[in-house]
């Protein structure tokens, strides 16, 4: 809507304004930028180009395909494919060899590395730390203390079958053999204190005969921990002997709360999630971490 | 409306009587205030009687406020003083100290969450500050809380000068801005205390969104009624982008919370929408929150204030026209993009890539049009740190929309989509353009509602300068932390196996997080100097004349 009979001509530009002033604003009465009308004309050109090419406009009874037939179903369906070609020469392998054959063969076993690191990273990093090396609760991987045994079908069986998460197979199912709250099952603060300081001293090589917890310790620990405290794999009961990190901590005000409240560690069972030969690569790695029995 | 107009006939204060408004505030709000008080009584969870409360006390205060309002105005509140129009300022001069309040409380909170980032035990195992309380409150209170506040001062401003007219109402132009601000506040402790509906930028639950319907009904009408009333022939270009702002954003706000609440006596509800529709639903809102409030209305300030402050004429109307019709066209659809790779159809995903690439021109004459406005003043840059700040703005808007259609192509996508690019991508609008633009604006308006000199020029240079580094260190700290992180996710060995565990990439990212918070806390402190500038300007004696103040040299 240009006044044409008095047309206002802007002097730093020489462009005519619209004629019109809002508030001391005025507008010129430039023409679109060719180079900004081409490269938006080129957008729109491309997008239909596009819409031929690929999947894009919704009919009734289904969208347009596309001449090139893409779906990004098909797209990662075929990315995967790729995938399990690349490794499908050692994972036939390792579904056939047991363990001990794949740990025998260097090349196997180096694959089952990688793939169980993998594998590791996504899947049990998040509570036993990426290199292995556990957290408070969580074992550490990466020693050689093991809780339910260290060797390779000790680790695969645990990771299959898990720690006190019902699967029938797997370790103390029903929760009933964890560490008892010692508390409810007729020591009192005293003995706890004792007993306390007895597997305190265990764990410093310091322990005495003389010290009063070792009797309670006797009577009541070494059913599970042993005589000598080195514990028992199959119950899961812990070496109290051992001068690494514990599971739980070492120090004494920790020790009370273990022996008054007990403890009930679990592990899931990754059977029904990962296949055979993720969980034997899985071995592999743990089993290689540091003390594998 | 028979008691309404029973009160109108009170006996008269001076000469003065009641309005129908003022009647139905009052009316209403102590209704309202009752209601609130009965479901907080009944209420289940205390967080939510706490809500109720505060509109009961909402109400209450708002009855009051009519009324002393009432007592203390003048009997007829001129429309014209003088043959210039009496404009409103109250609301302006309101929202634009809030602005300024929930700019740096939503700053802060940023820089916490950035902080906890980087050192996660920083929450201290309190739920309260919890990085997924936090992070709510933060993105609410920069967009909504003073993106918000900014966006209802300068609207107001913009109106009422482009169309020559007194702002529609008396008491509505309140209601708003009270209402709103009465939302914020809603919306923000609800986060805090874990009332939440789980959708991204979107997480107040039904009842906070019926209030910010009504607030907002009464934002469309005050603005539209203001354009009615207009002396000028012509709609000026800003008032159309604030115009399909407003009714963009209802849509959308109606569209993605239409829930079924569990009882008026919770707080919890759930949405209509299920599946891969709902995700489509909140992405339909999402990005247009970004294109219609984020841009579309801070394109109608750039409009306002970058012709105003350069005292040059907009650059081109074709190219507004043009570009505002292709911008509105185009953004609607451009959605689907944040679902690439997901159960989104494919041909959805199509829509959504071409549609952003389509956007880019449209976006781009929004820059056009800001910068080419400078033809003739480009000196001025040199002399004025507020118009720098406004211009900075611009480029950082034509960077930031050149990188979106970028990111939205589906292979450029595959490596970006859920990294720290789409954050860096964010913040380099969000705190360049929307953050520069605001600025600029509160530069300008502040001055002119209080009819008083800028406190100190070289102040705005500090904070320039300051709230550019944080910028830049922000944008490029995610950049490389996104693209790390996008080429770690996908990285395989020879073997065929992921290189990368997460957790070895969440660790590769901590150098940049760092980088990132220390970016975040310079906008901070640039935002306090403004904040300190702000204080010492209003408190000045007043300024000879409102030009005066705007046109003050530089140092």
């Amino acid at each position: 809507m240009v006044d044409h009979t008095h047309q206002d001509i802007d002097a730093a530009t020489g462009t005519p304004t619209t004629g019109h002033e809002w508030d001391g604003i005025k507008e010129l009465n430039t023409p679109l930028p060719r180079w900004w009308l081409w490269l938006f004309y080129a957008c729109i050109v491309w997008a239909v180009g596009y819409w031929v090419f690929y999947p894009a406009i919704p009919l009734p009874g289904g969208h347009t395909p596309g001449i090139l037939g893409w779906t990004s179903r098909g797209a990662v369906n075929g990315d995967v494919q790729e995938l399990v070609r690349q490794r499908a020469e050692f994972v036939g392998k390792i579904e056939k060899a047991s363990l001990q054959e794949i740990s025998a063969d260097p090349k196997l076993a180096e694959f089952a590395r990688a793939y169980g690191r993998s594998a590791f990273g996504n899947n049990c990093a998040p509570c036993h730390g990426s290199g292995g090396q556990g957290a408070v609760g969580y074992p550490n991987l990466a020693g050689d203390r093991w809780l339910w045994g260290g060797s390779l079908d000790q680790i695969a069986a645990t990771i299959t079958h898990g720690a006190r998460t019902g699967d029938p197979e797997g370790h103390d199912p029903a929760g009933a053999a964890g560490m008892p709250a010692w508390s409810k099952m007729g020591l009192d603060a005293t003995q706890i204190e004792q007993v306390s300081d007895y597997v305190v001293a265990l764990h410093n090589g310091a322990a005495t005969d003389a010290l009063p917890g070792k009797k309670i310790f006797a009577e009541n620990c070494a059913a599970c921990h042993g005589e000598d405290a080195k514990g028992n794999p199959e119950m899961g009961a812990p070496n109290l002997t051992s001068k690494s990190k514990w599971l739980y901590g070492s120090d004494k005000a920790t020790i009370v709360q273990t022996v008054a409240n007990g403890r009930a560690g679990q592990m899931p069972a990754w059977g029904a999630k990962l296949d055979p030969a993720t969980i034997k690569s899985l071995a592999i790695f743990v089993h290689s971490l540091g003390g594998g029995k | 409306m028979a008691q309404a107009d029973s009160l109108t006939t009170a006996p008269p204060e001076g000469g003065k009587s009641i309005t129908l408004g003022e009647v139905t505030m009052i009316v209403v709000s102590l209704v309202g205030a009752i209601g609130a008080l009965y479901i907080a009584a009944n209420a289940y969870t205390a967080p939510y009687a706490f809500h109720m409360a505060l509109f009961a006390l909402a109400g209450l205060g708002g009855a009051i406020a009519t009324l002393k309002r009432y007592k203390s105005r003048p009997a007829v509140i001129p429309q014209e003083i003088d043959g210039k129009p009496n404009y409103n300022y109250g609301p302006i001069k309101f929202t634009s100290i809030a602005a300024i309040f929930w700019g740096i409380a939503g700053f802060l909170v940023g820089l916490i969450v950035a902080t906890e980032l980087a050192f996660p035990d920083l929450s201290m195992g309190l739920s309260w500050l919890n990085f997924g309380r936090l992070r709510p409150l933060h993105t609410s209170a920069v967009i909504f809380a003073f993106g918000g506040n900014v966006l209802l001062a300068t609207s107001f401003y913009a109106v009422q000068r482009t169309c020559r007219a007194r702002l529609a109402g008396e008491i509505a132009p309140w209601f708003v801005v009270l209402g709103y601000n009465l939302f914020i506040v809603i919306a923000g402790t609800g986060y805090l205390l874990g009332i939440t509906q789980g959708k991204e930028y979107a997480e107040p639950e039904w009842y906070s969104d019926l209030w910010l319907t009504i607030v907002w009904v009464a934002y469309l009408l005050v603005f539209l009624a203001t354009l009615w009333k207009r002396k000028e022939p012509h709609i000026y270009v800003a008032n159309w982008f604030t115009l399909a702002f407003i009714i963009t954003i209802a849509m959308l706000h109606l569209g993605n919370n239409a829930s079924v609440p569990v009882s008026i006596f919770s707080p919890k509800s759930y949405i209509v929408w299920s599946g891969v529709q709902d995700a489509m639903f909140q992405w339909w809102y999402g990005h247009n929150a970004v294109g219609f409030y984020l841009t579309a209305a801070f394109l109608a300030i750039m409009y306002y204030f970058v012709p105003k402050r350069a005292e040059r004429p907009v650059y081109s109307y074709r190219l507004s026209i043009i570009h505002f019709w292709a911008l509105i066209f185009m953004y609607i659809w451009a959605g689907p993009h944040h679902l690439h790779y997901t159960a989104l159809p494919d041909w959805t995903q199509t829509l959504g890539m071409t549609f952003s690439i389509m956007l880019w021109m449209p976006s781009w004459g929004g820059m056009i049009n800001g910068l080419m406005t400078l033809s003739g003043a480009w000196d001025k840059l040199r002399t004025d740190p507020v118009l720098r700040m406004l211009v900075v703005s611009v480029a950082f808007y034509g960077m930031s929309t050149f990188e979106g259609p970028l990111m939205s192509i589906k292979v450029v996508n595959s490596l970006s989509h859920y990294t720290d690019w789409t954050i860096g991508h964010v913040h380099s609008g969000a705190l360049g353009w929307v953050g520069f633009v605001s600025f600029g604006a509160l530069y300008c308006l502040i001055p002119w509602v209080y009819n008083k000199k800028l406190y100190s020029l070289k102040l705005v240079n500090w904070h320039f300068w300051i709230a550019t580094i944080g910028i830049v260190l922000y944008i490029s700290a995610m950049w490389v932390s996104g693209i790390l992180q996008g080429l770690m996710w996908r990285a395989y060995t020879a073997n065929g196996f992921l290189e990368y565990s997460f957790i070895e990439t969440v660790e590769a990212m901590f150098p940049f997080y760092v980088i990132r918070a220390v970016g975040g806390g310079l906008f901070l402190v640039g935002a306090l100097i403004m904040a300190f500038n702000f204080y010492k300007t209003i408190r000045s004696p007043e300024a000879a004349s409102a030009s005066e103040a705007a046109l003050a040299p530089a140092e």
